[in-house]
């Protein structure tokens, strides 16, 4: 009885509804999990496409173009490309930009490192209240957490007047603002958060067996930090190095606000481009370059740890 | 019930909860084996010292907006809400404020609506090259805001669409959706599949399952959801100094100001205030968002 | 009149990939019958369930339900309803709102609707719990409102997806021998997901083994015990020793196999399909064995080797004997019918095996 002949199919098989549109499109539906999926998927995806990959696009081929004053001359050119290599600022410019960027990165990983090892190992109770307290400033203004340094560091801020006032200095200390050192302490401070999530969140899922089994197996705390724990928190720290070194290259907003001109970084050429430079193409041309110069770092940076991580493991 | 050991456990649960709430700050498990107060105490420090750097630089902008006096420097010359009168006075700044709110409340509502498909799609459905598609929404994060801000302005302008409004809610709302997408993947991942199951199951259709299942139990993601990205765009000023036509938002209103040193106090009022703002705004978006759950089906025995 | 294809799978198939989770499963499950699918985690019975509940499609066949086709049709059209494994009891519903979270769309009075609730909260032996929350029900509770809920419904057939698996085997015991009596009450069909054997064999009328995606054999409790078709099953249902041999001929009823370990077997066991000749296991399970530390007087079958261990179970004593020509001891299992103290016999003491000829199954090799 329990293994009938399958005859029964083809009657049940010819069930009437089987032929309408509907109710096929409705089966392909049911059956394909990833249709369904994709389509659901679809608004948003269709509406990232519009307004990244379509922009992009058009800035790539901008890049190709040339500015005839007023106008636009779209004829294929490689002049602004041409132009970035013969003006060796350019490249000065994006080689400093890159080192004040990659400075930035490391202080604010080195920083936020002992914060997140904090907020993951040693907070036993009340760790929503610490963790809500980094990520609050990470939510607001970029802008007013910049301005607040031109506040500090101002010849006549917070710093110069303060210790004026005190009596430690006679005379404002010129050296504060206005110079690269101001910009990476901007930066670090204004990333801050960005470094401490990633890093906190790898370091929350390491199995606390792991490290207790480094300790069975006779680890001091430093060699099981070292053999476990930063090895585990490593995707952590690559992914807030990437999060903080790719925005913080292209920055304008802080360069221009406490730089100086000594301070400056590509972002500020590039958006002069757009602004009273009035050189749309160049600009272009100068993001373009900017863009392929992180690829190439990003895709160096992760094959080398990646590298590394392999060798010691 | 015989089963008395499962719900003997939920109240042990339960009572370890409330135990959290009313305990004292206890940063140090001094009483756990091989953890002393000496060797905490640095770590512990260092973490305060970390938060002042994180805080304190942002809060000499309320200090010296109640200052009497027109310089931003010590010492301090007296209370005063001159630079508030001055702030509400201000009709240019009541307009810019006016138009963030607009932008704000369209892009955090259309962000949200499409992070939820996403983070539906990417918790509840297998598919073929679901990485990439993370990877792609997530994009917007890690492309420097320039780059972003200037093809946005590159494409507007050969399409012939005016700088506007809605061009910088086109540009915040690239920038959210990835938020959106997180903090609502993170909420639906948090909460059963077979509950959604369950309720076709008991024959209520996808539509039906989404407001009787879905929404009741995602709606502090939601809601977090809304207030963050409505935060992001509020604050926003990288991609809107780029596509900003004769409107502006707060934040290129206050940027516009900073050329003017005899309108710094003024800025430093509005600046609080917006910062006072975003705080209370983010605190509650991320107690949201981080609270679990709650009871869960299954999960708690 | 029950009809006993009430539930049909014709050539059901269900491909994840290259992965094969059902493979070409053709078999019916009878009206009102308690029928178990069993078999080890990955063996497709979870799939299955879920193919009858429409949360899969079947990637080839069909499967029909009381005679309709169900290819095609979504979940919540269709007349089975489902236990899931962590219940999924609502947690923002309480428990009233849970059970009749289904009644919706059933054209019935609020009144009626909350009749039915408290009916059924009778049924399951909890009545007055209907204004908890979900959070505050314990584990068995939970699957008590988790099968309410499906039942208000008067499903066609429910879907039990190792429902027990989460509790303590206590409960779990108690909770075997309700299902069963709750079944026979409400007379519905009942399909039963799990990977304990003890558990299936307890409550179901028919056993389906599956393994790598395949049905092995469908069967009573009893006769998958004692006349199981294959290996795999006679291995999965409980405990089996096997014994690689040939067939050299036969006498009459009984078959006569030259084994590795138990020399010449006698086999009169029938049911089984076993080959005229060739290669052939034979499986002989643990209690079929008599254990003595004397040679017995016997003609039939007997076997001498040493004892290599021994476990007192309180009930049953489990005793491994090696025997020549064998590397795996063979497992015995004798009843403590008296009272002893400790376990008999002793580490490399010689023991002799007997068994009846009806015991040696032939099974293909």
């Amino acid at each position: 009885m329990a293994v009938t002949d399958s005859a029964r199919t083809v009657t049940y098989g010819d069930d009437v509804r089987r032929t309408s549109l509907l109710f096929r499109v409705n089966a392909l539906f049911l059956r394909h999990e990833w249709i369904r999926g994709y389509t659901l998927l679809s608004p948003t995806l269709l509406v990232m496409i519009m307004l990244m990959c379509l922009p992009v696009f058009m800035l790539v081929t901008y890049s190709f173009w040339t500015q005839n004053y007023l106008d636009i001359d779209r004829t294929f050119t490689l002049a602004n490309y041409e132009a970035f290599f013969q003006k060796p600022i350019y490249v000065a410019l994006i080689m400093k930009s890159i080192r004040m960027s990659l400075f930035c990165t490391f202080t604010t990983l080195i920083l936020a490192y002992p914060m997140a090892y904090f907020i993951a190992f040693k907070v036993k109770s009340n760790k929503l209240v610490w963790l809500i307290l980094i990520t609050v400033p990470f939510w607001t203004s970029y802008l007013l957490r910049v301005f607040a340094w031109k506040v500090i560091l101002g010849y006549n801020g917070v710093v110069n007047s303060g210790l004026i006032s005190i009596g430690v200095i006679d005379e404002p200390l010129q050296f504060l603002l206005y110079n690269p050192t101001a910009v990476v302490l901007t930066l670090a401070h204004a990333w801050a958060a960005f470094a401490i999530l990633p890093i906190y969140v790898s370091l929350e899922k390491i199995d606390r067996s792991y490290l207790e089994a480094a300790t069975d197996l006779g680890d001091t705390p430093s060699e099981r930090f070292w053999r476990v724990t930063w090895p585990l928190s490593l995707p952590g720290v690559i992914a807030a190095g990437l999060l903080v070194f790719i925005p913080t290259v292209a920055d304008y907003v802080t360069p221009r606000l406490v730089g100086g001109t000594t301070g400056i970084m590509i972002g500020n050429i590039i958006q002069s481009q757009f602004g009273k430079a009035n050189n749309w193409p160049l600009g272009a041309a100068l993001s373009v370059i900017v863009m392929l110069m992180i690829a190439f770092l990003v895709i160096v940076f992760i094959v080398t740890t990646t590298r590394g991580r392999a060798r010691s493991a | 019930m015989t089963d008395t050991t499962a719900q003997g456990n939920l109240t042990a649960q339960k009572a370890a909860q409330d135990k959290r709430g009313e305990e004292a700050p206890q940063y140090f498990a001094s009483k756990h084996e091989g953890y002393h107060w000496t060797a905490e105490a640095p770590m512990f420090l260092y973490a305060v010292w970390y938060l002042a750097f994180l805080y304190i630089p942002v809060l000499f902008l309320p200090l010296f907006s109640f200052n009497d006096s027109i310089y931003v420097a010590f010492p301090l010359k007296g209370f005063s809400l001159e630079w508030y009168d001055d702030m509400v006075s201000t009709q240019q700044l009541l307009e810019a404020l006016a138009n963030s709110l607009k932008v704000g409340a369209a892009v955090a509502f259309i962000s949200t609506i499409l992070g939820l498909f996403a983070a539906k799609a990417m918790t509840r459905y297998v598919m073929p090259g679901k990485g990439a598609v993370t990877a792609f929404i997530m994009l917007p994060l890690v492309v420097p805001g320039i780059i972003l801000g200037i093809s946005l302005l590159v494409i507007t302008n050969m399409v012939g669409m005016p700088l506007s409004l809605y061009t910088i809610g086109l540009a915040h709302t690239l920038i959210s959706v990835p938020f959106a997408t997180l903090v609502l993947m993170s909420r639906l991942e948090g909460f059963d599949k077979n509950l959604e199951e369950a309720s076709l199951d008991l024959g209520e259709g996808p539509f039906r399952t989404f407001f009787r299942v879905t929404l009741p139990l995602a709606w502090p993601g939601i809601l977090a959801s809304l207030l963050l990205t409505f935060t992001i765009s509020f604050d926003e000023f990288i991609l809107a100094f780029f596509l900003a036509g004769n409107e502006a938002t707060l934040p290129v209103y206050i940027w516009s100001q900073l050329r003017f040193p005899s309108r710094l106090p003024m800025v430093l009022a509005l600046g609080a205030t917006i910062l006072i703002f975003s705080f209370f705004i983010v605190t509650v978006a991320e107690v949201l968002r981080r609270r679990g759950v709650g009871p869960q089906s299954g999960s708690a025995i | 009149m029950a009809r006993d294809d009430y539930i049909s799978m014709r050539n059901t198939s269900k491909h994840f990939g290259s992965v094969r989770a059902v493979d070409d499963v053709t078999f019916d499950i009878g009206e009102g019958e308690f029928f178990s699918l069993l078999g080890a985690s990955g063996c497709g019975k979870t799939t299955l369930l879920r193919m009858l509940a429409g949360f899969e499609q079947p990637t080839l066949g069909n499967i029909f339900l009381d005679g309709q086709p169900q290819a095609g049709v979504p979940p919540h059209h269709r007349p089975v309803n489902m236990v899931f494994q962590n219940y999924a009891i609502f947690p923002h519903l309480n428990v009233n709102r849970n059970i009749a979270y289904g009644m919706r769309k059933s054209g019935l009075s609020k009144a009626e609707i909350d009749r039915r609730v408290d009916e059924m909260l009778d049924l399951i032996k909890l009545p007055g719990y209907g204004a908890r929350g979900a959070h505050q029900l314990s584990g068995g509770q939970r699957q008590r409102v988790a099968l309410a809920r499906a039942l208000i419904k008067q499903p066609k057939v429910l879907l039990l997806d190792e429902p027990l698996g989460a509790l303590d085997k206590k409960l779990r015991e108690q909770m075997q021998l309700e299902l069963r009596a709750l079944q026979r009450d409400v007379g519905i069909t009942f399909v039963f997901v799990t990977h304990d054997q003890e558990e299936a064999m307890t409550m179901s009328d028919r056993i389906a083994v599956m393994s790598l995606g395949k049905v092995l054999q469908i069967d009573s409790p009893a006769r998958l015990y004692e006349v199981p078709k294959v290996k795999e099953v006679a291995d999965f249902i409980g405990t089996v020793n096997l014994f690689e041999g040939a067939i050299r001929g036969r006498e009459g009823d009984s078959t006569i196999v030259d084994t590795e370990g138990l020399g010449t077997v006698r086999s009169t066991a029938s049911g089984a399909e076993a080959p005229e000749a060739g290669p052939i296991t034979v499986a002989i399970r643990p209690e079929k064995f008599q254990l003595t530390f004397s040679q017995p007087e016997s003609t039939g079958n007997m076997v001498t080797g040493t004892m290599q261990a021994a476990a007192y179970l309180g009930d049953r004593s489990h005793y491994y004997v090696t025997v020549d020509g064998r590397e795996t001891p063979i497992a015995v299992a004798a009843q403590n019918s008296e009272r002893q103290l400790s376990v008999l016999g002793q580490h490399h003491e010689r023991v002799w095996l007997t068994w009846t000829d009806d015991s040696a199954l032939l099974l293909t090799a």
